[in-house]
Protein backbone atom coordinates (compact mmCIF):
# COMPACT_ATOMS: atom_id res chain seq x y z
CA UNK A 1 0.00 0.00 0.00
CA UNK A 2 1.74 3.20 -0.78
CA UNK A 3 1.82 6.07 1.11
CA UNK A 4 -1.42 8.35 -0.29
CA UNK A 5 -3.55 5.07 0.24
CA UNK A 6 -2.58 4.43 3.44
CA UNK A 7 -3.55 8.29 4.44
CA UNK A 8 -7.27 8.35 2.54
CA UNK A 9 -7.97 5.02 4.08
CA UNK A 10 -6.67 5.99 7.85
CA UNK A 11 -10.14 7.06 9.34
CA UNK A 12 -13.48 9.22 9.00
CA UNK A 13 -11.31 12.14 10.39
CA UNK A 14 -8.34 12.33 8.04
CA UNK A 15 -8.27 14.57 5.41
CA UNK A 16 -5.71 15.39 2.59
CA UNK A 17 -2.06 15.90 4.08
CA UNK A 18 -0.17 19.02 3.98
CA UNK A 19 3.20 17.15 4.19
CA UNK A 20 4.12 13.62 3.52
CA UNK A 21 3.46 12.16 6.57
CA UNK A 22 0.71 13.99 8.19
CA UNK A 23 -3.29 13.43 8.69
CA UNK A 24 -5.36 16.04 9.90
CA UNK A 25 -8.61 14.94 12.24
CA UNK A 26 -11.55 17.36 12.91
CA UNK A 27 -13.08 17.90 16.84
CA UNK A 28 -16.20 18.84 16.38
CA UNK A 29 -18.29 16.18 19.06
CA UNK A 30 -16.75 14.44 22.35
CA UNK A 31 -16.92 11.00 20.41
CA UNK A 32 -13.67 12.75 17.63
CA UNK A 33 -11.79 12.15 20.77
CA UNK A 34 -11.81 8.94 20.66
CA UNK A 35 -11.15 9.02 16.93
CA UNK A 36 -7.97 10.93 17.53
CA UNK A 37 -6.57 9.30 20.71
CA UNK A 38 -6.66 5.94 18.34
CA UNK A 39 -5.74 7.80 15.30
CA UNK A 40 -2.60 9.24 17.64
CA UNK A 41 -1.67 5.88 19.00
CA UNK A 42 -1.37 4.24 15.72
CA UNK A 43 0.73 6.94 14.71
CA UNK A 44 3.12 6.70 17.80
CA UNK A 45 3.04 2.89 17.04
CA UNK A 46 4.08 3.40 13.47
CA UNK A 47 7.03 5.94 14.58
CA UNK A 48 8.11 3.17 16.66
CA UNK A 49 7.50 4.63 19.79
CA UNK A 50 7.29 2.33 23.58
CA UNK A 51 4.68 1.49 24.89
CA UNK A 52 5.18 4.60 27.88
CA UNK A 53 5.81 7.50 24.67
CA UNK A 54 2.65 6.14 23.20
CA UNK A 55 0.79 6.27 26.42
CA UNK A 56 2.38 10.20 27.03
CA UNK A 57 1.63 11.14 23.37
CA UNK A 58 -1.71 10.16 23.15
CA UNK A 59 -2.81 11.50 26.60
CA UNK A 60 -1.14 14.71 25.61
CA UNK A 61 -3.36 14.76 22.56
CA UNK A 62 -6.49 13.95 24.47
CA UNK A 63 -5.76 16.86 26.47
CA UNK A 64 -5.11 19.09 23.82
CA UNK A 65 -8.05 18.02 21.72
CA UNK A 66 -10.32 18.39 25.07
CA UNK A 67 -8.98 21.56 25.46
CA UNK A 68 -9.89 23.00 21.56
CA UNK A 69 -13.50 20.87 22.15
CA UNK A 70 -14.08 22.41 25.71
CA UNK A 71 -12.67 26.08 25.29
CA UNK A 72 -11.88 26.77 21.43
CA UNK A 73 -15.56 25.40 20.33
CA UNK A 74 -13.63 23.10 18.10
CA UNK A 75 -10.90 22.70 16.00
CA UNK A 76 -8.41 20.73 14.24
CA UNK A 77 -5.31 18.26 15.34
CA UNK A 78 -2.45 18.18 12.80
CA UNK A 79 -0.32 14.88 13.60
CA UNK A 80 3.00 14.34 11.51
CA UNK A 81 6.23 12.76 11.69
CA UNK A 82 9.17 14.50 12.00
CA UNK A 83 12.83 14.07 11.25
CA UNK A 84 15.74 15.88 12.87
CA UNK A 85 18.88 14.04 11.62
CA UNK A 86 18.76 10.84 12.71
CA UNK A 87 15.81 10.66 15.17
CA UNK A 88 12.21 11.26 14.46
CA UNK A 89 9.33 12.55 16.92
CA UNK A 90 5.95 13.05 16.33
CA UNK A 91 4.28 16.40 16.32
CA UNK A 92 0.96 17.29 17.37
CA UNK A 93 -0.49 20.69 15.39
CA UNK A 94 -3.74 21.38 17.72
CA UNK A 95 -5.93 24.52 16.60
CA UNK A 96 -8.87 26.01 16.70
CA UNK A 97 -10.76 29.27 16.76
CA UNK A 98 -11.88 30.14 19.83
CA UNK A 99 -11.69 33.00 22.33
CA UNK A 100 -7.97 32.48 22.70
CA UNK A 101 -6.43 32.30 26.38
CA UNK A 102 -6.24 35.68 27.60
CA UNK A 103 -3.47 34.66 30.33
CA UNK A 104 -1.30 32.14 29.19
CA UNK A 105 0.91 31.75 32.46
CA UNK A 106 -1.88 31.15 34.58
CA UNK A 107 -3.24 28.57 31.83
CA UNK A 108 0.13 26.54 32.06
CA UNK A 109 -0.16 26.82 36.13
CA UNK A 110 -1.26 23.66 37.43
CA UNK A 111 -4.70 24.14 39.17
CA UNK A 112 -5.80 27.07 36.85
CA UNK A 113 -9.00 26.21 35.35
CA UNK A 114 -11.74 28.47 33.83
CA UNK A 115 -14.12 25.72 33.26
CA UNK A 116 -14.98 22.67 35.76
CA UNK A 117 -11.33 20.60 34.95
CA UNK A 118 -8.43 19.60 37.23
CA UNK A 119 -6.71 22.50 35.58
CA UNK A 120 -4.01 20.33 34.74
CA UNK A 121 -4.30 19.82 30.95
CA UNK A 122 -1.92 22.07 29.52
CA UNK A 123 0.79 22.21 32.20
CA UNK A 124 0.50 18.18 31.82
CA UNK A 125 0.29 17.72 28.07
CA UNK A 126 3.94 20.21 28.28
CA UNK A 127 5.52 17.91 30.32
CA UNK A 128 4.39 14.76 28.49
CA UNK A 129 6.28 16.17 25.60
CA UNK A 130 9.59 17.29 24.78
CA UNK A 131 8.88 20.52 23.09
CA UNK A 132 5.77 22.47 23.34
CA UNK A 133 4.85 26.31 22.19
CA UNK A 134 1.17 27.70 22.36
CA UNK A 135 0.33 30.55 20.11
CA UNK A 136 -2.88 32.61 21.15
CA UNK A 137 -4.11 35.84 21.23
CA UNK A 138 -7.68 36.96 22.87
CA UNK A 139 -9.99 36.76 20.08
CA UNK A 140 -7.91 35.29 17.88
CA UNK A 141 -7.76 31.17 18.80
CA UNK A 142 -5.13 29.05 19.82
CA UNK A 143 -2.23 27.01 18.23
CA UNK A 144 -0.50 24.08 20.10
CA UNK A 145 2.57 22.73 18.51
CA UNK A 146 4.08 19.51 20.50
CA UNK A 147 6.79 17.37 19.50
CA UNK A 148 7.90 14.52 21.30
CA UNK A 149 11.08 12.84 20.00
CA UNK A 150 11.75 8.79 20.01
CA UNK A 151 14.85 7.61 22.02
CA UNK A 152 15.98 10.89 24.20
CA UNK B 1 -48.18 24.90 -12.77
CA UNK B 2 -47.30 26.20 -16.45
CA UNK B 3 -48.86 24.67 -19.05
CA UNK B 4 -46.33 23.02 -20.71
CA UNK B 5 -45.75 20.99 -17.49
CA UNK B 6 -49.54 19.94 -17.38
CA UNK B 7 -49.42 18.49 -20.55
CA UNK B 8 -46.05 16.71 -20.16
CA UNK B 9 -47.63 15.57 -16.72
CA UNK B 10 -50.88 14.19 -18.54
CA UNK B 11 -48.85 12.72 -20.95
CA UNK B 12 -46.91 10.86 -19.20
CA UNK B 13 -49.47 9.68 -16.38
CA UNK B 14 -51.60 8.53 -20.06
CA UNK B 15 -48.63 6.39 -20.66
CA UNK B 16 -48.01 5.49 -16.97
CA UNK B 17 -51.39 4.06 -16.85
CA UNK B 18 -51.68 2.85 -20.16
CA UNK B 19 -48.16 0.61 -20.05
CA UNK B 20 -48.30 -0.19 -16.51
CA UNK B 21 -47.83 -3.91 -17.09
CA UNK B 22 -45.09 -3.08 -19.00
CA UNK B 23 -42.91 -0.45 -17.07
CA UNK B 24 -43.24 -2.57 -14.11
CA UNK B 25 -41.25 -5.61 -16.19
CA UNK B 26 -39.11 -3.51 -17.53
CA UNK B 27 -37.91 -2.26 -14.05
CA UNK B 28 -37.54 -5.49 -12.73
CA UNK B 29 -35.90 -6.33 -15.76
CA UNK B 30 -33.59 -3.12 -15.21
CA UNK B 31 -33.05 -4.18 -12.11
CA UNK B 32 -32.18 -7.80 -12.07
CA UNK B 33 -29.78 -6.52 -14.63
CA UNK B 34 -27.68 -5.19 -11.98
CA UNK B 35 -25.75 -7.16 -9.56
CA UNK B 36 -27.58 -7.81 -6.25
CA UNK B 37 -30.21 -5.21 -6.99
CA UNK B 38 -32.34 -5.65 -3.59
CA UNK B 39 -30.24 -7.57 -1.51
CA UNK B 40 -32.04 -11.02 -0.94
CA UNK B 41 -35.14 -9.70 -3.39
CA UNK B 42 -36.60 -12.25 -5.64
CA UNK B 43 -38.41 -11.25 -8.82
CA UNK B 44 -41.98 -11.83 -7.70
CA UNK B 45 -41.29 -9.34 -4.76
CA UNK B 46 -39.28 -7.24 -7.01
CA UNK B 47 -42.77 -7.18 -9.25
CA UNK B 48 -44.54 -6.48 -5.92
CA UNK B 49 -43.08 -3.43 -5.00
CA UNK B 50 -42.64 -2.39 -8.97
CA UNK B 51 -46.37 -2.28 -9.12
CA UNK B 52 -46.85 -0.60 -5.71
CA UNK B 53 -44.70 2.14 -6.96
CA UNK B 54 -46.03 2.70 -10.24
CA UNK B 55 -49.63 2.79 -8.89
CA UNK B 56 -47.96 5.45 -6.02
CA UNK B 57 -46.69 7.14 -8.38
CA UNK B 58 -49.86 7.42 -10.65
CA UNK B 59 -51.74 8.85 -7.72
CA UNK B 60 -48.93 11.31 -6.97
CA UNK B 61 -49.06 12.65 -10.64
CA UNK B 62 -52.51 12.65 -10.58
CA UNK B 63 -52.73 14.80 -7.73
CA UNK B 64 -52.04 18.79 -8.35
CA UNK B 65 -48.70 19.00 -5.84
CA UNK B 66 -46.03 20.28 -8.46
CA UNK B 67 -43.46 17.65 -9.28
CA UNK B 68 -40.44 18.88 -7.73
CA UNK B 69 -42.30 18.39 -4.12
CA UNK B 70 -44.41 15.54 -4.67
CA UNK B 71 -42.46 12.80 -3.40
CA UNK B 72 -41.81 14.58 -0.29
CA UNK B 73 -45.21 16.00 0.62
CA UNK B 74 -47.45 12.75 -1.11
CA UNK B 75 -47.68 10.85 1.66
CA UNK B 76 -48.71 7.36 0.09
CA UNK B 77 -45.73 7.82 -2.50
CA UNK B 78 -43.21 8.77 0.21
CA UNK B 79 -44.51 6.22 2.62
CA UNK B 80 -43.94 3.59 -0.85
CA UNK B 81 -40.23 4.56 -1.53
CA UNK B 82 -39.54 4.94 2.02
CA UNK B 83 -40.63 0.94 2.64
CA UNK B 84 -38.74 -0.37 -0.37
CA UNK B 85 -35.82 1.11 1.22
CA UNK B 86 -36.27 0.03 4.37
CA UNK B 87 -37.19 -3.84 3.07
CA UNK B 88 -33.86 -3.36 1.01
CA UNK B 89 -31.76 -2.22 3.70
CA UNK B 90 -32.90 -5.53 5.70
CA UNK B 91 -32.24 -7.63 3.16
CA UNK B 92 -28.70 -6.31 2.53
CA UNK B 93 -28.75 -4.41 -0.22
CA UNK B 94 -25.88 -1.49 -0.44
CA UNK B 95 -27.38 2.02 -0.70
CA UNK B 96 -25.92 2.76 -3.84
CA UNK B 97 -28.02 -0.50 -5.36
CA UNK B 98 -31.22 0.87 -3.38
CA UNK B 99 -30.81 4.26 -4.77
CA UNK B 100 -29.95 2.98 -9.15
CA UNK B 101 -32.68 0.69 -8.38
CA UNK B 102 -35.11 3.64 -7.52
CA UNK B 103 -33.23 5.98 -10.51
CA UNK B 104 -33.58 3.08 -13.17
CA UNK B 105 -37.11 3.27 -12.88
CA UNK B 106 -36.40 6.47 -15.27
CA UNK B 107 -35.19 4.55 -18.24
CA UNK B 108 -38.06 2.24 -17.83
CA UNK B 109 -40.86 5.56 -17.70
CA UNK B 110 -38.98 6.97 -20.31
CA UNK B 111 -39.40 4.34 -22.67
CA UNK B 112 -43.22 3.82 -22.37
CA UNK B 113 -43.42 7.79 -23.05
CA UNK B 114 -41.56 7.35 -26.09
CA UNK B 115 -44.44 5.22 -27.79
CA UNK B 116 -46.99 7.59 -27.34
CA UNK B 117 -45.37 10.61 -28.71
CA UNK B 118 -42.41 11.13 -31.42
CA UNK B 119 -41.93 15.19 -30.43
CA UNK B 120 -38.54 16.29 -29.27
CA UNK B 121 -39.15 18.81 -27.31
CA UNK B 122 -42.07 16.91 -25.69
CA UNK B 123 -39.91 14.04 -24.58
CA UNK B 124 -37.17 16.50 -23.43
CA UNK B 125 -39.50 17.92 -21.41
CA UNK B 126 -41.00 14.33 -20.10
CA UNK B 127 -37.62 13.32 -18.89
CA UNK B 128 -36.80 16.66 -17.57
CA UNK B 129 -39.98 15.67 -15.36
CA UNK B 130 -38.77 11.91 -14.70
CA UNK B 131 -35.56 13.63 -13.75
CA UNK B 132 -37.41 15.23 -11.20
CA UNK B 133 -39.49 13.00 -10.02
CA UNK B 134 -37.10 10.27 -9.28
CA UNK B 135 -34.16 11.69 -8.48
CA UNK B 136 -36.38 13.09 -5.39
CA UNK B 137 -37.36 9.57 -5.15
CA UNK B 138 -33.78 8.46 -5.32
CA UNK B 139 -32.25 10.87 -2.41
CA UNK B 140 -35.22 10.00 -0.45
CA UNK B 141 -34.63 6.06 -0.79
CA UNK B 142 -30.54 7.20 -0.05
CA UNK B 143 -31.75 9.10 3.18
CA UNK B 144 -33.90 6.39 4.46
CA UNK B 145 -31.19 4.03 4.33
CA UNK B 146 -28.85 6.01 6.34
CA UNK B 147 -31.39 6.52 8.90
CA UNK B 148 -32.13 3.06 8.98
CA UNK B 149 -28.32 2.65 9.68
CA UNK B 150 -28.10 5.21 12.11
CA UNK B 151 -30.79 4.57 14.49
CA UNK B 152 -29.14 0.63 14.62
CA UNK B 153 -25.77 2.45 15.60
CA UNK B 154 -27.48 4.50 18.09
CA UNK B 155 -29.16 1.53 19.73
CA UNK B 156 -25.91 -0.57 19.50
CA UNK B 157 -23.57 1.99 21.07
CA UNK B 158 -26.24 2.18 24.12
CA UNK B 159 -26.20 -1.46 24.65
CA UNK B 160 -22.63 -1.57 24.41
CA UNK B 161 -22.28 1.15 27.33
CA UNK B 162 -25.28 -0.98 29.67
CA UNK B 163 -23.15 -4.04 28.76
CA UNK B 164 -19.69 -2.59 28.74
CA UNK B 165 -20.01 -1.83 32.72
CA UNK B 166 -21.09 -5.05 34.89
CA UNK B 167 -21.03 -4.66 38.66
CA UNK B 168 -19.52 -7.94 39.71
CA UNK B 169 -19.51 -9.22 43.72
CA UNK B 170 -15.63 -10.67 43.94
CA UNK B 171 -16.21 -11.26 47.52
CA UNK B 172 -18.41 -10.41 50.88
CA UNK B 173 -19.11 -6.84 50.76
CA UNK B 174 -16.51 -6.39 48.00
CA UNK B 175 -17.64 -5.27 44.78
CA UNK B 176 -16.08 -4.80 41.30
CA UNK B 177 -16.21 -2.92 37.93
CA UNK B 178 -14.31 -3.59 35.24
CA UNK B 179 -13.66 -0.46 32.61
CA UNK B 180 -12.77 -1.31 29.31
CA UNK B 181 -12.12 1.22 26.74
CA UNK B 182 -12.58 4.95 26.90
CA UNK B 183 -14.35 6.86 30.30
CA UNK B 184 -16.00 9.65 28.92
CA UNK B 185 -18.90 11.76 30.51
CA UNK B 186 -21.62 9.79 29.52
CA UNK B 187 -19.83 6.26 30.45
CA UNK B 188 -18.64 8.08 34.15
CA UNK B 189 -22.58 8.50 34.76
CA UNK B 190 -23.62 5.01 33.87
CA UNK B 191 -20.66 3.43 35.75
CA UNK B 192 -21.36 5.60 39.06
CA UNK B 193 -25.32 4.90 38.66
CA UNK B 194 -24.83 0.90 37.91
CA UNK B 195 -22.08 1.14 41.30
CA UNK B 196 -23.90 3.10 43.47
CA UNK B 197 -27.11 1.32 42.90
CA UNK B 198 -25.12 -2.21 43.64
CA UNK B 199 -23.42 -0.93 46.68
CA UNK B 200 -26.90 -0.40 48.31
CA UNK B 201 -28.33 -3.49 46.72
CA UNK B 202 -25.62 -5.69 48.43
CA UNK B 203 -24.85 -3.79 51.56
CA UNK B 204 -21.02 -3.69 50.40
CA UNK B 205 -18.42 -2.12 52.19
CA UNK B 206 -15.76 -1.79 49.49
CA UNK B 207 -15.80 -1.29 45.89
CA UNK B 208 -13.18 -2.08 43.34
CA UNK B 209 -12.80 -0.21 39.79
CA UNK B 210 -10.45 -1.87 37.42
CA UNK B 211 -9.09 0.42 34.81
CA UNK B 212 -6.80 -2.18 32.92
CA UNK B 213 -8.65 -2.11 29.77
CA UNK B 214 -8.51 2.04 29.76
CA UNK B 215 -5.99 2.87 27.30
CA UNK B 216 -5.23 6.45 28.39
CA UNK B 217 -6.13 8.23 32.17
CA UNK B 218 -5.83 12.21 30.87
CA UNK B 219 -7.28 14.89 33.49
CA UNK B 220 -10.90 14.34 32.16
CA UNK B 221 -10.35 10.86 32.99
CA UNK B 222 -8.63 10.92 36.37
CA UNK B 223 -11.75 13.30 37.50
CA UNK B 224 -14.08 11.45 36.03
CA UNK B 225 -12.83 8.73 39.22
CA UNK B 226 -12.48 10.83 41.27
CA UNK B 227 -15.84 11.79 41.09
CA UNK B 228 -16.84 8.66 41.15
CA UNK B 229 -14.90 7.66 44.55
CA UNK B 230 -16.26 10.75 46.44
CA UNK B 231 -20.12 9.58 45.43
CA UNK B 232 -18.67 5.85 46.82
CA UNK B 233 -17.24 7.23 49.81
CA UNK B 234 -20.55 9.51 50.35
CA UNK B 235 -22.66 6.16 50.38
CA UNK B 236 -20.33 5.22 53.39
CA UNK B 237 -18.51 2.87 51.62
CA UNK B 238 -14.46 2.43 50.71
CA UNK B 239 -13.44 2.65 47.05
CA UNK B 240 -9.70 1.20 45.66
CA UNK B 241 -8.79 1.47 42.14
CA UNK B 242 -6.79 -1.43 40.61
CA UNK B 243 -5.08 -1.85 37.07
CA UNK B 244 -2.91 0.87 37.13
CA UNK B 245 -0.17 -0.21 34.65
CA UNK B 246 3.14 1.52 34.61
CA UNK B 247 2.50 3.54 31.57
CA UNK B 248 -0.56 4.66 32.81
CA UNK B 249 1.37 5.67 36.37
CA UNK B 250 4.27 7.41 34.62
CA UNK B 251 1.72 9.36 33.14
CA UNK B 252 -0.57 10.36 35.54
CA UNK B 253 2.40 11.73 38.27
CA UNK B 254 3.74 13.74 34.73
CA UNK B 255 0.49 15.35 34.29
CA UNK B 256 0.69 16.18 37.66
CA UNK B 257 -2.84 14.46 38.79
CA UNK B 258 -2.80 13.91 42.58
CA UNK B 259 -4.19 10.73 43.31
CA UNK B 260 -2.74 10.11 46.94
CA UNK B 261 -6.34 10.34 48.76
CA UNK B 262 -7.58 7.59 46.72
CA UNK B 263 -6.41 3.73 47.85
CA UNK B 264 -4.86 2.60 44.22
CA UNK B 265 -3.15 -1.13 43.21
CA UNK B 266 -1.46 -2.23 40.10
CA UNK B 267 -3.68 -5.10 39.91
CA UNK B 268 -6.88 -6.65 40.67
CA UNK B 269 -5.31 -9.31 43.04
CA UNK B 270 -3.96 -6.76 45.08
CA UNK B 271 -6.95 -4.69 44.96
CA UNK B 272 -9.21 -7.61 46.33
CA UNK B 273 -6.67 -8.41 48.92
CA UNK B 274 -6.50 -4.20 50.04
CA UNK B 275 -10.48 -4.54 50.13
CA UNK B 276 -10.71 -7.59 52.37
CA UNK B 277 -8.51 -6.09 54.34
CA UNK B 278 -10.56 -3.04 54.88
CA UNK B 279 -13.89 -5.45 55.11
CA UNK B 280 -12.24 -6.85 57.85
CA UNK B 281 -11.27 -4.17 59.93
CA UNK B 282 -14.96 -2.56 59.68
CA UNK B 283 -16.59 -5.42 60.95
CA UNK B 284 -13.60 -6.37 63.05
CA UNK B 285 -15.37 -7.07 66.21
CA UNK B 286 -16.87 -4.84 68.64
CA UNK B 287 -15.84 -6.16 71.72
CA UNK B 288 -19.01 -5.95 73.70
CA UNK B 289 -21.12 -6.60 70.61
CA UNK B 290 -23.41 -9.16 71.67
CA UNK B 291 -22.50 -13.07 70.40
CA UNK B 292 -24.66 -14.03 67.38
CA UNK B 293 -26.36 -17.63 67.38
Amino acid sequence: MSLYDEQLTRGAGARGSEAPGASTYEVVTEEDLLTIRHAVRSATVEAGFGLVDQTRIVTAASELARNAYIHGGGGSLTVELVRDGARTGLRLTMRDEGPGIPDLEAALTDGYTTGAGLGHGLGGARRLMHEFAVDSDAGEGTTVVATRWNGR
Amino acid sequence: MSTSETTVRERLLDALREREQEIADRWVRLQLEQSNPGGDLGEHELREEADLLIAALGAGLASDVPVQRLVASQHELRRTVIELSLRRARAGATPTATSLAVLSLKEALLEAVQHTTRDASELFRAAVLVNRLLDAAGALSFETYVEGREEIIQRQSRQLMELSTPVVRLWHDVLAVPLIGTLDTARTQVVMENLLQAIQDNEAKVAIIDITGVPAVDTAVAQHLMHTVNAVRLMGADCVISGIRPPIAQTIAQLGIDLSTILTRSTLADALAAAVRLTDQSSAPTPYAPAGP
